[in-house]
């Protein structure tokens, strides 16, 4: 906005803006703070609020039980599995959309649409029943193959957009200097599609890193559980919670995702809403 | 104007394009086209413990449907589903367009501070978030309780998940606090966008700060508003994981059950797939009818674009 709003406006529209600033932060630093205290403090009725003295006891207890090494294994190849596999099939779909008209490519367009409204509690029994028979419960490539089909239609979405975003005249350009078709496109546009792909890749990165309920529904015995498993069971032995050690768990779950999504925000912020208003 | 429209059409065969969508649909097929077929049959089908140790699957019609809409329990859970998801929508889309607008108003250093703080809550983890949020609402030694005890108030070991209305109120919290940044950014970079001489002529026409905000500012920004709104029904009518794992922390199930913890319940906890399935049909058929409006504006503008 360009006009200058009143002074008691903007001391208003501050005071709220600080008010927001806590209520949303808050929690995110409590995580941290709550890491670093041991369990007398912890226990104590008056809460520390800053860990001044604090030490790495949690986190030596997390890593020490060696569940939750075998835990991050788990979610590293299932992570790691489905952004190669959804990125390329994503890649080349997204080509074959932006760069081609063929019958039936509103049709994929409008499906990828429904598909993403599609609740994941809505379908996960069956899954649950189609792996069952595939025997492939409680692995890796199981969990995968249902993760992929959760992040595609989103994936092709966005590398749609940037290839699109590309313009065509370039290859035109390459090919009038004696390029094929393969070459231009190789040469000239996938380079310029770099950041696009880095920026989605994180992204999905994110999403199967975080993601909870399918991983609830797959990987039932617990040498296959993914990290954000092995969080959730961790608060469930009640009694006498080690709140410290679940909150130093939280933290070294979540600080690379917060990194992560500080670095492309940005970028699929304007990616996010694109997508979401036109095509 | 996309770029589809100007690149060559059909040029080197026709096959290729579908040679290149081919494995993104076959794993789609897979992993989503399949298993909903075989939820259709399975929601006909007796399907529970005997069949779990081989027995064949019975074929009974409708009898999974006609029991369950006879059941009043799966009324009082899609009732309470649809409530919470309302209510989280409208409370989420109130606080985020109201902190976009008030966002304008501030200086500029309180706004990045104001922006920080919600990537921040954004960026969380959901199950991570979830266990700071229990943690800050535990019995016995959570901030929340502290605080409002200090403040006055009788919250010295008050137990917040024991009751489904403050169980809610918690779960309301934790989904709120996650999803207000969304909005809250959509909304001001739209914001950004509303042509200042409207704003200034309005002004100078003599309408005060509601008015402009009611007559010109909220309308320009009507598409990013609707499309926003319906993002957050489909996302809170989907609502699993927050309600799940406050119930394995001491909430009870039956009382608290929104649809997707009910289907997990009866079918991988209960195995009687057969009767989940068909909650999970009539789950998909209750997102359909709401997202309906949804979907038909997208496919208007597709078809303006391709």
């Amino acid at each position: 906005m360009a006009r200058t709003p009143t002074r008691p406006v903007r001391w208003l529209a501050d005071g709220t803006g600080l008010v927001a600033f806590v209520l949303a932060a808050f929690p995110v630093y409590w995580m941290v703070n709550s890491s670093f205290l041991d369990r007398n403090e912890i226990r104590n009725p008056v809460p520390t609020w800053v860990p001044f003295g604090g030490d790495l006891d949690n986190f030596r207890t997390v890593f020490a039980s060696g569940q939750f090494v075998d835990a991050m294994k788990v979610s590293l190849m299932v992570t790691g599995l489905t952004l190669v596999v959804a990125l390329t099939f994503a890649f080349v779909a997204a080509v074959a959309l932006s760069r081609f008209r063929f019958r039936g490519r509103l049709s994929f367009i409008v499906t990828l649409l429904v598909i993403q409204m599609i609740p994941a509690e809505g379908l996960f029994i069956s899954q649950y029943k189609m792996l069952e028979t595939m025997e492939l419960l409680n692995t890796v490539v199981g969990l995968t193959i249902v993760y992929v089909a959760g992040v595609l239609p989103f994936t092709i979405w966005t590398l749609r957009g940037f290839v699109e975003g590309v313009p065509y005249e370039l290859e035109e350009a390459a090919m009038m200097d004696g390029c094929t078709r393969v070459q231009a496109f190789f040469r000239v546009t996938f380079p310029l599609l770099a950041p696009g792909l880095v920026a989605t890749g994180v992204f999905g990165f994110i999403q199967a890193w975080n993601e909870f309920t399918l991983a609830l529904v797959v990987m039932t015995r617990e040498d296959q559980r993914t990290l954000p498993l092995w969080l959730s069971t961790f608060t469930d032995v009640n009694r006498g919670t080690d709140w410290g050690g679940i909150m130093a768990g939280s933290t070294l779950i979540a600080v690379p995702v917060i990194v992560f999504f500080l670095i492309v925000q940005g970028r699929m912020a304007s990616g996010l809403t694109t997508g979401a208003v036109k095509g | 104007m996309s770029r589809a429209a100007r690149s060559p059409a059909r040029a080197p065969g026709a096959t290729l394009p579908y040679l290149l969508v081919a494995p993104a649909v076959l794993a789609l097929c897979l992993a989503l086209g399949y298993p909903l077929v075989r939820q259709l049959f399975l929601s006909f089908q007796e399907f529970g413990l005997a069949q779990q140790f081989g027995r064949p699957p019975e074929w009974v019609g409708l009898a999974n449907y006609r029991e369950l809409l006879a059941d009043g329990y799966l009324w009082r859970v899609t009732a309470r589903t649809v409530v919470f998801c309302l209510v989280n929508a409208a409370v989420t889309m109130f606080l985020g367009v109201g902190l976009a607008l008030v966002m304008r108003a501030m200086s500029r250093p309180v706004r990045l501070l104001t922006q920080t703080g919600l990537l921040l809550a954004w960026a969380m983890p959901v199950v991570a978030s979830l266990t700071v949020w229990q943690w800050l609402f535990d019995t016995q030694y959570g901030v929340v309780n502290h605080v409002l005890t200090s403040l006055g108030g009788d919250f010295e070991g008050h137990g917040w998940l024991l009751r489904p209305l403050s169980f809610f109120f918690v779960a309301t919290v934790v989904v709120v606090w996650m999803s207000v940044p969304f909005v809250a950014f959509t909304v001001y970079a739209a914001l950004t966008q509303v042509s200042e001489e409207m704003v200034e002529a309005a002004e100078i026409d003599g309408a005060n700060a509601g008015q402009r905000l009611r007559h010109v500012v909220l309308p320009s920004i009507r598409p990013v508003l609707l499309v926003v709104g319906l993002l957050q029904v489909i996302w809170d009518l989907r609502v699993f994981t927050q309600v799940y794992i406050l119930q394995e922390a001491g909430g009870s199930a039956r009382a608290t059950n929104l649809l997707g913890t009910y289907i997990y319940r009866l079918g991988i906890g209960g195995g009687d797939f057969g009767t989940s399935a068909a909650v999970a049909v009539f789950m998909l058929a209750l997102t359909v009818v709401l997202t309906a409006p949804y979907v038909r504006a997208m496919l208007r503008q597709e078809r303006g674009v391709a």
